[in-house]
């Protein structure tokens, strides 16, 4: 055995004096990071602020040579590939994790779960790189074509669908998105499904209801906000996601119709593709009050999605 | 169709849309990987270990100065990111659990977790490389410390958490001061954890490029000079990615390849890790 020589106390507690600070300092740092970047942001943006105001929001100018900028078109990608991935993996999530949690044999559970997170492992480069050169061209081909055949003759609806299939555009980002954020999502969706007590489940088949009916009548009630929590998480990933968008959406700042076929550009994919290579003056604080933007958006969702997943959690502790 | 059988056949439906849910997340998975082994296999070579990045044009090339430059750049992030991590997760564990300052950094940290990383880029171009005039490994070596710094908080201030406090109780009744009980016992006890938490950082950064964008760039040509842009694979496999030469987009796929399993591998091992010290 080993034993711990202790010092004297007057060095034992100089030595705790310095190893909490250190630590309350580096917990300080975490508070400075946040400060920080919000700092950095809005002073390297100031420029753009000061010349563009608010209207820089609505106008879908972007002319460097000019030194006239808008944001309109990068928020209008970001938010529309978002809102795609969102339709898409919601419900495949769900579905994943109802199988997860109710469905899949004991033994499966493990090795079908690790499968899905790691589907949340491979970088971020690897789908766009995929997604370019493998996924769409087949997505032109076939997918496109298809919808165009089908919804695309929908009156309103089909105007999304219109245009020349060309494969790349903010359709096949938001697609792409949606892969890489199903499992963040599915993976709190199981999170807080098997928080439900067994007892309520037991319950509920015990006076015959079916494995869907207590899922939609007991499992999701109880856990509502934090599958809701679940979602925003997700939706936090896909506005920030830069390479997996920059591969795929056109990288174009002119927008000619509603349809979901366009390239466009989004907030990450217009940094990613011009930031290194901008001029020092507006065009590059143009650039980061985009990133300030999109931070800014990040953030109202994370803290949201943060605040439902602790009140689940909370009510949790105050039930049992 | 009475009550019962159509209850029945509603739960039919939505238990196979359910295994169909499940089947489309497996099936990109192994797409995507399929896709991967088969492309990014063809492209391995010894070249690829040995030559540079080539210049437009040239037909042969490897990625050597890339593998590198991206292992210096993990390698020091993760030594520059971990130490602060380790210790704010002490801090949230076993100091601040229940003081303000510790819940907020948690909340903070948890936020910082989730943030984009092109924001981190941005930021600490902001910070450093405007302020030195110029793109550099260091300023990329700090973007990724950043975002290694809340993987490991989480992890640590969790792993740290599960550690019973009679444990603690213990040592403190030996009379260790506080700062031995943590280093000597309670760390010591969740080491296993807080070694998982770095290793899924590390991973975490392996396939960052969007910071990288801004920060350390990228180099066309063998460097180790931390004060000038170095090469390194994620930046590489974008530019290689979107060029139309063949050769580049061959080198990508072969770069894509080593990061995709170095990062499963790294994944895995941190998961043996965690069930090893989940079932001690």
């Amino acid at each position: 055995m080993r034993t711990t020589e202790f010092k004297s106390s007057a060095s034992k507690r100089v030595g705790d004096k310095v190893f909490s600070g250190m630590a309350k300092s580096f917990a300080w740092l975490t508070l400075i990071l946040l400060a920080g970047i919000v700092i950095a942001l809005v002073y390297a943006s100031w420029p753009s602020i000061q010349a563009f105001g608010i209207g820089f929001l609505f106008s879908d100018a972007w002319n460097p040579p000019m030194e006239d900028f808008g944001a309109l078109i990068p928020i209008y990608g970001t938010l529309v590939t978002s809102a795609i991935a969102l339709l898409i993996a919601v419900p495949v999530s769900f579905g994943i994790a109802l199988f997860l949690t109710e469905l899949s044999p004991t033994w499966l559970r493990r090795p079908l779960g690790t499968a899905i997170e790691l589907l949340a492992a491979i970088p971020s480069i690897v789908y766009g790189m995929w997604g370019l050169l493998v996924f769409a061209p087949i997505f032109a081909q076939y997918i496109q074509p298809g919808l165009q055949s089908s919804i695309g003759h929908v009156p309103v609806i089909g105007k999304l669908f219109a245009g020349a299939p060309l494969g790349i555009g903010l359709l096949c980002a938001g697609i792409i998105l949606a892969i890489m954020i199903i499992p963040y999502i599915a993976s709190v969706m199981r999170d807080v499904f098997e928080v439900t007590p067994p007892m309520l489940k037991e319950s509920a088949y015990g006076v015959g209801c079916t494995t869907w009916e207590v899922m939609r009548g007991v499992v999701l009630p109880y856990t509502k906000t934090g599958v809701i929590g679940g979602v925003m998480l997700g939706l936090g990933r896909a506005l920030g996601e830069t390479m997996a968008v920059t591969f795929v959406i056109g990288n174009t700042n002119f927008l000619s119709s509603a349809s979901l076929f366009e390239p466009g550009n989004s907030i990450t994919s217009a940094l990613a593709n011009e930031f290194a290579e901008a001029d020092p003056g507006l065009h590059t604080a143009a650039l980061m009050e985009l990133g300030l933007i999109l931070f800014a958006i990040t953030l109202v969702v994370l803290v949201v999605s943060k605040l439902l997943l602790t009140r689940l959690a909370k009510g949790e502790g105050a039930k049992s | 169709m009475n009550l019962l059988a159509r209850r029945k056949l509603v739960n039919k439906i939505a238990l196979t849309l359910s295994l169909s849910a499940m089947v489309f997340g497996l099936f990109w998975l192994a797409w995507i990987l399929w896709t991967v082994f088969e492309l990014g296999l063809s492209g391995l070579s010894l070249a690829l270990f040995t030559e540079m990045t080539p210049p437009p044009g040239a037909e042969t090339g490897g990625l050597l100065n890339a593998i590198v430059g991206s292992l210096i750049l993990v390698v020091l992030a993760t030594l520059l990111g971990t130490p602060v991590g380790i210790l704010t997760g002490v801090y949230l564990a076993e100091y601040g659990r229940y003081h303000w300052l510790g819940k907020t950094t948690r909340f903070i940290n948890d936020l910082l977790l989730s943030a984009p990383s092109i924001v981190i880029g941005l930021f600490v171009y902001a910070v450093v490389v405007a302020q030195t005039g110029k793109f550099s490994a260091w300023s990329g070596v700090i973007a990724l410390a950043l975002i290694v710094l809340p993987v490991v908080v989480r992890t640590t201030e969790n792993m740290l958490q599960l550690i019973p406090n009679t444990l603690r109780e213990a040592a403190f009744a030996l009379g260790a001061p506080k700062s031995v009980v943590i280093s000597k016992v309670t760390l010591r006890a969740a080491r296993a954890g807080v070694l998982t938490g770095v290793l899924l950082a590390v991973a975490r950064i392996a396939g960052e490029t969007a910071p990288l964008l801004f920060t350390a760039l990228s180099n066309q040509f063998w460097s180790l000079n931390l004060n000038e842009p170095m090469a390194n694979l994620p930046v590489t496999i974008f530019k290689f990615a979107m060029s139309p030469f063949t050769n580049w987009q061959e080198l990508a796929w072969a770069g894509v390849f080593l990061i995709t399993m170095g990062v499963l591998v790294l994944n895995i091992i941190a998961r043996v890790f965690l069930r090893a010290e989940k079932i001690n």
